[in-house]
């Protein structure tokens, strides 16, 4: 127990003396990555900017490499900690690599003057960020993208043993989202260096965390893996939500589904539904999907798109009562889209369902085989 | 290539200090050449030349050269280096490119202490030492220091703490026009002078004890240069770097008040010098790294108090100026530009 890298006990934290959050408990081993996620307002920054001391801690303790936070001057804590944080930072007259360059000041000696060791490690973070070609320029000049790459370079460049973000995906683009991610990710795997953060997308959260910490004003959740905290109910509750939803198995969010009583139909199957169930979405159309198989692709996301889902277990024959359920949903319908689905022995019934319901004339049959394929 | 030009764009950048700097010694030079040589009694250049270097000791060409132009040249260069350096200060204190001891009321807190010292405790201006004179600046700087920072803490907002500066450099200076009023004639006709601020009437030994404080100052406000370099990143990041912020941030409101109440002190209030030369050195050097700044904003300021007081001498001559009817003439339209400048960036 007593090897964890970096510890919180009973952590109290907030502003002026009154306390936002309570009991906070993290335990974090070198190269592990815990990211803090939660509603706006709920307290994120605020526990972040307590264990990187930029505020008072009301109470408990916090410890970095076996050493208490307090007891840490602040020359010692910036060669093991570095931070990005949100504040807007506004220097004038200074280029990308004045910005980069700062970050070894803890290393560098009376006057700072950056040695040719110096020189090189700051190229070294500029070329990690993909922001070489940003040294020359003026930082206020920059786009919020990439200034945010630079900040980020510059807090490698200190050489921290435990790197503390806040929210360092807002600006980015997706590309540079992931490319930061990675970046990340294989600091912590290859270089052990431990990442605490806060990020607003809770399915990037999933997939490059290895702790997560719930974060709610005014409620303790215990912090856990990815897959104990990013439960679809668990996540309703923690953000407040009651309308969309959110997928585990994928970390996708879905707006909410249509309202109304359906009077349309999709039957499909592998994948080939997804396109048919957004645009009906999109219309606001609420819709039936069925027959699906529960390990069909098209399932995970008519669960949530859908008004009604007919389905049948994974790799049995369809039965007879699925098959009378969903020929009532389908003659209850005005419309009715199909798309290309593999035939074969255990979804003849689906397949005879269909032949029935082209045959008849109340029913508005659409088949989209050909724009999809 | 592209990948590397940034070590291009330091080499660049280095050159250009350096030719800046060198322009500037060059300027301090030739300020002090034609300031020597202006006056209303004429010396050719050769008398100078063999007064100051030749050991010619004798007649009121010495006296004049020696008594009255030498200490007048080197308290406008030591005094402007300082009030730019204050300035400069100022404006990585509180993140603001308008600061400056003048315009935040500093300077007129220093003015309304040292008035009240002269007439209340002293009796006569003459009999105040050097010493007592920075002593009661500094005071005064402080007491302001202390109000805008009291306003600063409420007030995020740059005009705001503009507004408060100036109100209390209207409050200090009532009060110093209402001592001013009921103290005797002969000090009347000193602290009037005085406090229209002028670099006349110097003497060497107001050089030694400025010229030795304000080298002191100049050494610790040098040697701040890296943390000042973290700082001007925010607070957040200077902290997080290793700056001891609290310590810091006294640190460098001592060192600004230092500069402007030794400015204060001697030559009264002047405007304008402490936020126009910062700015011009930076936008010139293109660069806000200390390391540089700094050295280049006392030189900057040295050579534009030099010429300002050479115009204040010499414009309507044989009347004099006020030092600050220049400066302010000079400084007001950059700091103007540099508003409108900012509202446009921001």
């Amino acid at each position: 127990m007593a090897d964890y890298y970096f510890k919180t006990r009973d952590l109290k934290v907030g502003y002026h003396g009154r306390a936002l959050l309570e009991n906070i408990r993290i335990d974090l081993e070198k190269g592990e990555i815990l990211t803090l996620v939660g509603p706006n307002g709920a307290g994120k920054s605020t526990i972040l900017k307590s264990i990187t001391r930029q505020l008072e801690i009301l109470g408990g303790r916090v410890a970095v490499g076996g050493k208490k936070l307090t007891e840490l001057t602040y020359q010692e804590l910036s060669r093991k900690m570095a931070v990005v944080l949100t504040d807007r930072v506004r220097p004038e007259l200074m280029t990308g690599h004045d910005i980069v360059a700062a970050g070894r000041y803890p290393y560098t000696g009376r006057l700072g003057i950056l040695s040719r060791e110096d020189e090189r490690k700051v190229e070294e973070a500029m070329e990690l960020v993909n922001a070489g070609g940003l040294g020359k320029c003026l930082f206020t000049s920059l786009s919020d993208g990439q200034k945010q790459r630079l900040l980020l370079a510059r807090a490698i460049c200190q050489e921290p043993e435990i790197l503390v973000l806040d929210e360092p995906t807002s600006f980015l683009d997706i590309r540079y989202k992931l490319e930061l991610l990675d970046i990340l990710r294989r600091m912590a795997k290859r270089q052990g260096i431990t990442v605490v953060m806060s990020l607003h997308e809770i399915d990037l959260a999933g997939k490059i965390s290895d702790k997560v910490l719930p974060v709610k004003a005014g409620c303790i959740y215990d912090y856990g893996t990815p897959e104990e905290i990013l439960r679809e109910d668990f996540i309703r509750e923690l953000y407040g939500m009651d309308r969309g939803s959110f997928d585990p198995v994928f970390g996708s969010i879905e707006l909410p589904r249509p309202g109304g009583e359906p009077e349309t139909m999709v039957i499909s199957a592998c994948g080939r539904g997804i396109p048919v169930y957004r645009r009906l979405q999109k219309e606001g159309t609420p819709f039936i999907a069925g027959i699906l198989y529960e390990n069909d692709i098209d399932y995970q996301l008519a669960r949530h798109l859908a008004s009604r889902v007919i389905r049948e277990k994974p790799f049995q024959e369809i039965s007879v009562k699925v098959y009378e359920e969903a020929r009532e949903a389908a003659f209850s319908c005005k419309k009715v889209y199909y798309t290309e689905i593999p035939w074969g022995t255990a979804n003849a019934r689906l397949r005879k369902l269909l032949e029935e319901v082209k045959g008849e004339a109340g029913i508005e049959c659409t088949g989209l085989q050909e724009q999809l394929c | 290539m592209t990948e590397y030009s940034f070590h291009y764009e330091n080499v660049r950048r280095r050159g250009r200090y350096a030719f800046v700097f060198t322009v500037m010694i060059l300027a301090l030079l030739l300020m002090a050449v034609i300031n020597i040589n202006t006056g209303p009694v004429k010396i050719s250049l050769k008398e100078i030349a063999g007064i100051l270097f030749a050991g010619q000791t004798d007649g009121t060409e010495y006296d004049i050269i020696w008594q009255i132009r030498m200490p007048r040249i080197l308290m406008a260069a030591i005094l402007g280096g300082a009030l730019s350096l204050s300035g400069f200060l100022l404006q990585v204190f509180f993140h603001n490119p308008i600061a400056g001891p003048f315009i935040l009321g500093i300077s007129s807190g220093a003015k309304m202490v040292v008035a009240l010292t002269m007439i209340f405790s002293l009796g006569s201006v003459g009999s105040m030492s050097s010493l007592a004179m920075i002593g009661a600046a500094f005071a005064g700087s402080l007491l302001s220091v202390g109000f805008v920072l009291l306003v600063s803490r409420r007030l995020h907002n740059m005009s705001a703490l503009l507004v408060a500066g100036i109100m209390i450099s209207y409050i200090c200076s009532a009060v110093t026009e209402f001592v001013i009023t009921f103290a005797e004639d002969s000090d009347i006709v000193n602290l009037h002078g005085w406090s229209q601020g002028s670099f006349s009437g110097m003497s060497f030994g107001n050089v030694r004890v400025c010229g030795v404080i304000i080298a002191l100052a100049f050494l610790a406000a040098f040697l701040m240069s890296k943390p000042i370099g973290a700082y001007q990143l925010g607070e957040a990041y200077a902290r997080s770097m290793g700056v001891n912020i609290r310590v810091f941030r006294v640190v460098l409101i001592l060192l600004s008040s230092i500069f402007s109440a030794c400015v204060t002190a001697f030559a009264g209030p002047i405007s304008f010098v402490g936020i126009a030369v910062p700015q011009i050195v930076r936008l010139t050097l293109h660069t806000s790294r200390p390391l540089i700044v700094i050295p280049a904003s006392f030189l900057g300021g040295a050579v534009f108090c030099m010429l300002s007081d050479l115009i204040a001498r010499m414009a309507f001559a044989p009347l004099e100026l006020s030092i600050s009817t220049v400066t302010s003439v000079l400084g007001a339209p950059v700091v103007i530009w540099m508003l409108v400048h900012h509202c446009i960036n921001s």
